[in-house]
């Protein structure tokens, strides 16, 4: 299920502004890959970039290419839309669809291709994503009530519950425990550890202890000035970066010392 | 890339078809409804631009400055005379003395609700103000109607009466858009001038007022621009004549909306053929070159509100 | 919101130094508030003095009213307005149920589909469907629509004929229901686009990207994410409309030929009138019984718009409420 994906000379623009330059990286399948970076270094920009929900912003657009399995996710003939489908996102606030049941929520996305999933199969998928995302035991009474009703840590796990029922290859986190309490950061860290058995995961965070604790490679995003674009400056397994990096900013960076 | 392709031939469909071959079904529907979508749009185009288009095609001939200087009084049949001085006449009356009514109260209820406003009375006025828009204007009419009958008698008739009833559909028009642009006002210059010690009112008047005073202004020109077209209740409140009246306070008065009804209604003139001077379709000409002349009026007024509102609006932010 | 008192005793003390200031602020201060109060006054002066002078027809003895021309025989008041609030009633549901879909199309175009720098002057567009004068609508509907429409009507009424609504032979000229209710909807077309349109707008980015995320297209999301969330946005702003139209007087005057029966056929002439219109019509002429007569029909047109406005203003109270909490 999980695929690798190749990144290769990456550039990323709004309109004429130039967000992110030069990114080049390989993204290991079966593993996390966490991207870390002061504030407006480009790191979720580029991992929006990774999906093509970049796009969705006017003006938005890509030089370069990303691989997957070897096609090019900017390729003429790719469809956008198939992209997505493939590559799943959890975001920073969780985003149950406020008017769906929390089994609506799982099968939101599984609907818009097979609308007449039978009954069973619905049932099914939606305690096997569930299970997966480690919050059946705690909804499976309540299936039927609606996703806003659950906590914020829940809410979150109800969202990558809803991202794996599609079955993507790729998993992306755009700093998914952000707004959430340490016991749900957590369980949600719990959750990415037992995932990555399946999942190719990219996330991005700001927590320097989340990157050491969840990934296995990491890399680091930084910017020179405002005005200019971020780039990657370096990128390697999590232990070797936070014990030897290669880059002085690297060690500013991870010892607290900017950002 | 073959070799991956080559080794992808099983079961599950290779990473290539998968993002290559999206489903055609809902690729279709998605295409179908963002055309039906525009279409939509497009087909809210189709009377505006007809009615534009008419009124000028069959206006523009009888519109000259002789058609704006004459009223229609001693026109009959299908004379090729007459015009609608006296309907621009009582036009800008009966909506001047509307706004003058309107304006005041509209903007101390604005300023109520914004920087004094709070419990019960503030939820009730702002929700009447919206039920209060909600009046059909023919209600409007019959109030004003009623209300000067009550001291008059019945059958009054006169320019007041019709002002009275274009305020109170346009009062809560004012109060609206005066009230947006209050709370627009930053409540830091509010305090900067409480902390200079200048008292509440005097900081609304001096502060509060003149920093929003572009958008109230803009406020106004449209709510002036949508009572000028009124028709209805200056029907039932002012009637209609063919002569020029200056006097708001006695006698019947003509407007431009109710001009154009009045002539729509004539419909067409039966000439005999040997009647030179006699045009059938008379009635219907000076109908549209007067709705051609409100339109203008009417669309000068908004151009003009979105301009100051445009002109002014970047000083606001500073 | 600034809570500094402005009447309350004990005054500050600065206040007290320049007792003729704080004199100045608490006439100012009045001033406002007694504003805001007459616009409560006013709208019960509406209903009280319609009622006033709707008495004398709501009392007067049936063979007294029985002697205007346009009252039925019976002489009964109730009776007379049936058929009007019936022709309102149709003519208003007529409207909406044409108006809807398109507003709701040409929101969506505006909010989702049209490229953003276009948006807001595509929205100042259709806002000038609105600045356009009544009058100016009735001129355009009986001079232009009517005969364009015609064929339409008439080709309507042969095909589906069978259906007690599109009853043939449709009328020559065709001031029917039908072009009234197209004249309508054009009109109350901008109210319900500005409404919904501000509601599609406010649809939280994070549910739309939620969407598209899970390999959405564009129109799936507007199905998962923004209808959805804009419903009940779309029903106040439907029932705006809908008191709009209720209370159309001059494209309906000007349009359509009056009948005071019960009847559902839209596309014959001489079957039904509306409210408004009938008082813009018969107004002018009328005895003052008869102007009574009116003012009582146009209290019920003022009670039926009320209760439609204020239900629209809660239903939109209520969503305020909604969305504030989450």
């Amino acid at each position: 299920m999980a695929q690798r994906i190749d990144v290769k000379d990456l550039d990323v623009y709004y309109g004429s502004f130039k967000a992110v330059a030069d990114v080049s990286m390989m993204i290991e399948p079966r593993s996390v890959t966490a991207l870390i970076g002061p504030s407006g270094c480009g790191k979720s920009t580029f991992l929006r970039t990774l999906n093509r929900m970049h796009e969705v912003l006017p003006g938005a657009r890509v030089e370069g290419t990303v691989l997957m399995d070897g096609v090019d996710l900017y390729g003429n003939d790719v469809d956008p839309v198939a992209v997505r489908r493939q590559i799943g996102m959890v975001f920073q606030r969780p985003n149950p669809f406020p008017t769906m049941s929390i089994a609506e929520n799982v099968l939101a996305g599984v609907r818009l291709n097979n609308r007449r999933i039978s009954k069973s199969d619905a049932e099914t998928l939606v305690e096997q994503s569930l299970v997966g995302a480690n919050l059946w035991k705690e909804v499976k009474d309540r299936l039927d009530r609606p996703g806003s009703s659950l906590s914020g840590g829940q809410q979150q796990r109800l969202c990558i519950a809803r991202a794996i029922a599609v079955k993507p290859q790729v998993l992306l986190m755009d700093e998914p425990a952000s707004a959430l309490d340490p016991i749900s950061t957590l369980a949600i860290e719990d959750l990415i550890a037992e995932l990555k058995n399946d999942y190719t995961i990219v996330i991005v965070t700001h927590n320097m202890q989340q990157a050491a604790r969840v990934s296995d490679r990491t890399a680091f995003f930084n910017i020179a000035g405002t005005g200019e674009p971020g780039r990657l400056i370096e990128m390697d397994d999590t232990r070797t970066m936070f014990s030897t990096p290669s880059v002085q900013a690297t060690e500013d960076y991870i010892s607290g010392r900017f950002g | 890339m073959t070799t991956t392709t080559g080794r992808t031939t099983a079961a599950p469909p290779s990473t290539r078809d998968a993002l290559t071959r999206p489903d055609t079904r809902r690729k279709l529907v998605d295409r179908v409804m963002r055309g039906v979508v525009t279409l939509a749009f497009l087909v809210a185009l189709v009377p505006l631009l007809s009615l534009v288009w008419t009124a000028l095609v069959n206006g523009f001939d009888r519109l000259s400055p002789y058609f704006l200087a004459v009223s229609m009084r001693g026109v009959f049949g299908g004379m090729d005379a007459g015009g609608i001085h006296h309907a621009i006449v009582g036009t800008l009356l009966v909506t001047g003395f509307a706004a003058l009514i309107s304006v005041p109260i509209g903007l101390l209820t604005a300023i109520y609700l914004v920087e004094y406003g709070t419990g019960k009375l503030a939820r009730a006025v702002t929700f009447f103000v919206d039920v209060m828009t909600g009046i059909p204007s023919i209600v409007a009419g019959l109030f004003a109607y009623a209300l000067f009958a009550v001291f008059f008698g019945p059958g009054v008739r006169f320019g007041a009466v019709g002002a009275v009833a274009l305020s109170v559909l346009m009062t809560p028009v004012v109060v609206r858009s005066s009230e947006e642009m209050l709370r627009l006002v930053p409540n830091e210059l509010r305090e900067a001038a409480y902390a200079l010690g200048v008292p509440k009112w005097l900081t609304i008047i001096k502060v509060v007022l003149r920093t929003a005073a572009a958008g109230i202004v803009t406020g106004v020109m449209l709510a002036v621009a949508r009572v000028i077209g009124e028709t209805a209740p200056l029907l039932i409140t002012l009637g209609v004549i063919d002569s020029i009246n200056y006097n708001l306070f006695e006698g019947r008065m003509m407007t431009l909306p109710v001009y154009v009804y009045r002539q729509y209604q004539q419909g067409l003139v039966p000439c005999r053929p040997d009647q030179l001077d006699c045009i059938a379709t008379i009635n219907y000409d000076r109908a549209w070159a007067a709705a051609l002349v409100l339109i203008i009026i009417v669309l000068l007024l908004n151009l003009l509100a979105r301009l100051i509102a445009r002109w002014f609006a970047p000083a606001r932010g500073h | 919101m600034t809570t500094e008192p402005t009447t309350s005793t004990p005054p500050p003390a600065r206040e007290v130094a320049r007792p003729q200031r704080d004199r100045a602020g608490r006439v100012f201060a009045g001033l406002s508030t007694g504003a805001g109060a007459l616009i409560l006054v006013v709208l019960a002066a509406v209903a009280g003095f319609l009622l006033l002078e709707a008495w004398p027809a709501i009392t007067a003895p049936a063979e007294q009213l029985s002697r205007i021309s346009w009252i039925p025989a019976d002489g009964s008041l109730l009776t007379y307005v049936g058929p009007l609030i019936f022709g309102t009633l149709v003519a208003a549901f007529l409207a909406l149920l044409l108006a809807v879909p398109v507003a709701i199309g040409i929101a969506l175009f505006i909010s989702h589909y049209a490229p953003r720098r276009l948006a807001n002057a595509l929205g100042y567009v259709v806002d000038l469907l609105a600045a356009i004068p009544s009058v100016v609508y009735g001129l355009w509907g009986g001079l232009v629509l009517a005969p364009l429409v015609q064929p339409v009507w008439q080709w309507l009424s042969e095909t589906l004929g069978w259906i007690p609504l599109f009853q043939g032979p449709a009328a020559t000229p065709a001031r029917v229901m039908m072009t009234v209710g197209v004249v309508l909807a054009v009109m109350i077309l901008p109210i319900i686009t500005a409404v919904s349109r501000e509601v599609f707008l406010q649809t939280p980015r994070l549910h739309e990207e939620a969407a598209l995320a899970l390999g959405a297209t564009r129109w799936e999301m507007v199905r998962m994410a923004v209808l959805p969330f804009g419903r009940s946005g779309v029903i106040s702003a439907a029932m705006l409309g809908l008191g709009r139209a209720l209370g159309e007087t001059m494209a309906v005057l000007m349009i359509l030929s009056p009948g005071l029966t019960y009847s559902l056929a839209l596309l014959l002439a001489g079957r039904q009138q509306t409210i408004a219109a009938n008082i813009a019509l018969q107004f002018p002429e009328a005895s003052p019984l008869g102007v009574s007569a009116l003012i009582a029909t146009g209290l019920a047109l003022f009670v039926i718009t009320l209760a439609v406005n204020m239900l629209a203003r809660w239903v939109v109270a209520r969503r305020a409420d909604f969305s504030g909490a989450n």
